[in-house]
C-alpha cells in the first residue's frame, strides 16, 4: 500500500533499490558461506564425470541406430542434461537460504520496515540467477575440457543463454515457494531434490524410446524433456522442432505458479 | 510541545486468538508521545502479540489502532516508516559483520550512501561496538548482540520504538547498559513501548505501566500508583521449629493457606504495608505469645506480589525464565 504522497514511480524505484540491497545481502552470504556454493557446483560436475567416464562408454554405444560412438558421443548427449541439473542443484541453495531467513529474527525486522514487500524474495531470485550463471559456466568449461564439442553458432549460443535464463527463473521462483512452505531448513533442503531426479526420467541420460512403454509416456510429456531437447538441439545444431515452444510454455507456467504461490505464502502471517 | 496531546500509540479493543486459544481478549492502550510505556506481564500474557500487532507484523482479529498518527488498517506502511522494533529474538543477520548489518539497514531506510555510512559509524561509536564493526555476530556476547540489534533499529531514526523484553537473558551489567541506552533515547524525544517481565525494569524506565494477564489489562497507572495498589510487599519470618510456625500463624491471625506458609523453610510470609507501625504490631503480637523468631526480612513488592494482588494468582515467571 502506498501513501498519498508516494507516487507509483517512486515506489517502483524503491522496489528496485530494495531488491538490489537484498541481492547484495545474498551475494555477501554466498561469499561468507562458500561451502554451499561449492557443493552446489560440485554435484553436477561429479555427475558429469561419473556418467561420462563410468557409464559413458557403454551408453554411448547404445545411442542411435548402429551407434558405436562410445564415450565421445555420450559427452555430447549428456552435457545438456548436466546443464539442467546444474540449475536444479543451484535452486536447492535458494530453498535453503529462503527457509533459513524465515526461521531467523531478521525477517520480523524486514517486515516492520517500509520496504518493498517482495524485495526479500526478488533478492533471492536475482542472487540465484547470478550464482547459477557462474555454475553453468564452470560446468560447461569442465564439459569442454573432457571432450564436449558443441557446434552452435552465435545465434544458437544467444538462444541457449535465453533458454537457460528462463529455466533458471522458473525453477528459482518455484524453489522460493518451496523454501517458504518448508517448516524447517531440513525440509527445504530435501523437497527440491525431485527436480534433480526428473532429468533421469526423461531424455536426459538415455533416449526415452529405450524405456518401457508406461515410463516412456511420462518421460515424453514431462516438462524437462522438451527443455533438455532444446538445450541439446541448440548446442549440437540438431534442430529443436516444437521443443522450443514447449520449453517457453512450461517455463512461463512454472514461473507463474512459483511466483504467485511464493507471494501468497510470504503474505501469510507467521504464527509463532 | 504540541505533540504531547497526540498519542504516539492508541489502541481500542485489540483481540487476537490462535484457534481456540485467546491471546488478547480486547485491550485498550494510550501512550502519549515522548513517554515510556511499559507492558508488564509473565510469559504467555500476550505482550509479544501486542507488540507484533502494533508493529504491523500480524493483524488483529478485532479492534483498531494507530501508531505515530497512522492507522493500522489503512496505512501500515506509514507506521513502518515511523517505528523501530527490537524483538525478543535476535534480529541481526548472522552472516554479515556488525558494520554490514548497519549498512544494510541504512540502505533499506533509503539513506544516501554517505549519510548511511556516517550513521553507521555514529551508532557503532555510541554503542561502544567499534571493535566489533568487522566481526560477525556469532562472535558477540549476548549484550553486544542486543546492542547491535538496537543500533540497527535506530538507523532509520524511528519516532516510536518497540522493545520486546530488551533485557531478558542479559547479565546484570549488560542490563544496566541497556537501561542507560533506553534513558538516552527517551531524552532525545522518542516514544518507547517496552515489554518486560520485571517490575524493577518497568519501575526504573516507565512513565506508565500496564499489567497484562492472560490477554487482559488488569491494571494501569504510574509506577507509584501501581505500587500503592499492591499492599506494600511482605515480611518473611523464620522460626526455629514447626511448632513456632504454627503458633505464630495463630498469633498473627493468618489463614492456613499455602499463600503464607513456607513449611519447608520454617518460614511465614506476612503481608504488610511496609510502615514501622505495622512491623511493630507484628513483633508485639509474637512477643505477647512468646513465639521465638530466628530472623526477619522485609520484601518490597515484586512482579509476583503485583500479580498476586491484582489477579489472585502467581505468575509462574520464575519457573519459565530459564527458557
Amino acid at each position: 500500500m502506498t501513501t498519498a504522497t508516494t507516487t507509483a514511480a517512486s515506489s517502483m524505484s524503491y522496489a528496485v533499490r530494495d531488491s538490489t540491497t537484498m541481492l547484495r545481502r545474498n551475494l555477501r552470504h554466498m561469499q561468507r558461506y562458500p561451502s554451499l556454493t561449492i557443493m552446489l557446483v560440485g554435484q553436477p560436475i561429479l555427475l558429469l564425470l561419473l556418467f561420462v567416464y563410468i557409464f559413458g562408454g557403454t551408453l554411448g554405444n547404445g545411442l542411435g541406430p548402429g551407434g558405436a560412438g562410445g564415450r565421445a558421443e555420450y559427452v555430447g548427449y549428456v552435457t545438456p542434461a548436466i546443464l539442467l541439473i546444474t540449475i536444479t542443484s543451484a535452486i536447492l541453495g535458494t530453498a535453503i537460504s529462503v527457509a533459513t531467513d524465515m526461521t531467523e529474527g531478521i525477517i520480523a525486522r524486514f517486515r516492520t520496515m517500509a520496504i518493498s514487500r517482495a524485495s526479500m524474495l526478488t533478492g533471492h531470485v536475482l542472487g540465484t540467477i547470478i550464482q547459477t550463471a557462474f555454475a553453468l559456466a564452470v560446468v560447461l568449461g569442465v564439459a569442454l575440457l573432457i571432450g564436449f564439442s558443441p557446434t552452435a553458432d552465435v545465434g544458437e549460443w544467444l538462444a541457449l543463454v535465453g533458454v537457460l535464463l528462463l529455466v533458471t527463473l522458473a525453477l528459482t521462483w518455484f524453489a522460493v515457494a518451496l523454501g517458504l512452505k518448508a517448516k524447517s531448513v531440513e525440509t527445504a533442503s530435501n523437497t527440491p531434490m525431485v527436480f534433480t531426479l526428473l532429468p533421469f526420467v526423461g531424455s536426459g541420460f538415455v533416449p526415452a524410446e529405450s524405456m518401457p512403454a508406461w515410463l516412456r509416456w511420462f518421460a515424453e510429456y514431462q516438462p524437462f524433456t522438451p527443455i533438455i531437447e532444446t538445450i541439446r538441439g541448440l548446442l549440437l545444431g540438431t534442430g529443436i522442432g516444437d521443443s522450443g515452444f514447449l520449453t517457453v510454455g512450461w517455463c512461463v507456467l512454472i514461473t507463474a505458479i512459483g511466483y504467485f504461490w511464493a507471494k501468497s505464502l510470504f503474505q501469510k502471517e507467521r504464527d509463532r | 510541545m504540541t505533540n504531547a496531546a497526540i498519542p504516539a500509540i492508541s489502541a481500542t479493543g485489540l483481540r487476537k486468538s490462535y484457534g481456540d486459544k485467546v491471546v488478547l481478549a480486547g485491550i485498550d492502550l494510550n501512550v502519549p508521545a515522548g513517554t515510556v510505556f511499559s507492558l508488564l506481564g509473565p510469559n504467555g500474557a500476550g505482550k509479544t502479540t501486542t507488540v507484533n500487532i502494533l508493529s504491523t507484523l500480524i493483524g488483529p482479529d478485532a479492534g483498531t489502532a494507530s501508531v505515530a498518527g497512522h492507522d493500522l488498517a489503512t496505512d501500515p506502511d506509514g507506521i513502518r516508516s515511523a517505528i523501530g522494533l527490537t524483538g525478543q529474538f535476535s534480529a541481526v543477520d548472522s552472516l554479515l559483520t556488525g558494520e554490514e548489518n548497519l549498512f544494510l539497514m541504512a540502505d533499506l531506510n533509503h539513506l544516501p550512501r554517505r549519510a548511511g555510512r556516517r550513521r553507521a559509524a555514529e551508532l557503532l561509536e555510541r554503542f561502544d561496538l567499534t571493535d566489533a564493526a568487522k566481526l560477525v555476530p556469532s562472535t558477540f556476547s549476548g549484550g553486544m548482540r542486543r546492542k547491535l540489534d538496537l543500533a540497527m533499529t535506530l538507523v532509520g531514526d524511528p519516532k516510536v520504538i518497540f522493545l520486546d523484553e530488551p533485557t531478558t537473558g542479559l547479565d546484570p551489567r549488560s542490563r544496566r547498559t541497556m537501561w542507560d541506552i533506553i534513558r538516552d533515547l527517551v531524552a532525545s524525544g522518542v516514544t518507547i513501548f517496552l515489554t518486560t517481565q520485571y517490575l524493577e525494569e518497568a519501575d526504573q524506565l516507565a512513565d506508565r505501566i500496564a499489567v497484562l494477564d492472560e490477554g487482559r489489562l488488569v491494571a494501569q497507572g504510574t509506577p507509584d500508583e501501581l505500587k500503592r495498589r499492591v499492599p506494600g510487599g511482605h515480611l518473611r519470618l523464620r522460626f526455629p521449629d514447626a511448632v513456632s510456625v504454627q503458633r505464630a500463624g495463630v498469633a498473627l491471625r493468618l489463614s492456613t493457606s499455602d499463600e503464607h506458609n513456607d513449611d519447608e523453610n520454617l518460614a511465614l510470609r506476612v503481608p504488610t504495608d511496609g510502615t514501622v507501625t505495622a512491623l511493630r504490631e507484628v513483633l508485639d503480637r509474637l512477643d505477647a505469645e512468646s513465639v521465638a523468631v530466628d530472623s526477619l526480612t522485609v520484601h518490597t513488592p515484586d512482579l509476583d506480589d503485583v500479580f498476586l494482588s491484582l489477579t489472585g494468582h502467581r505468575t509462574g515467571a520464575t519457573k519459565e525464565l530459564v527458557r
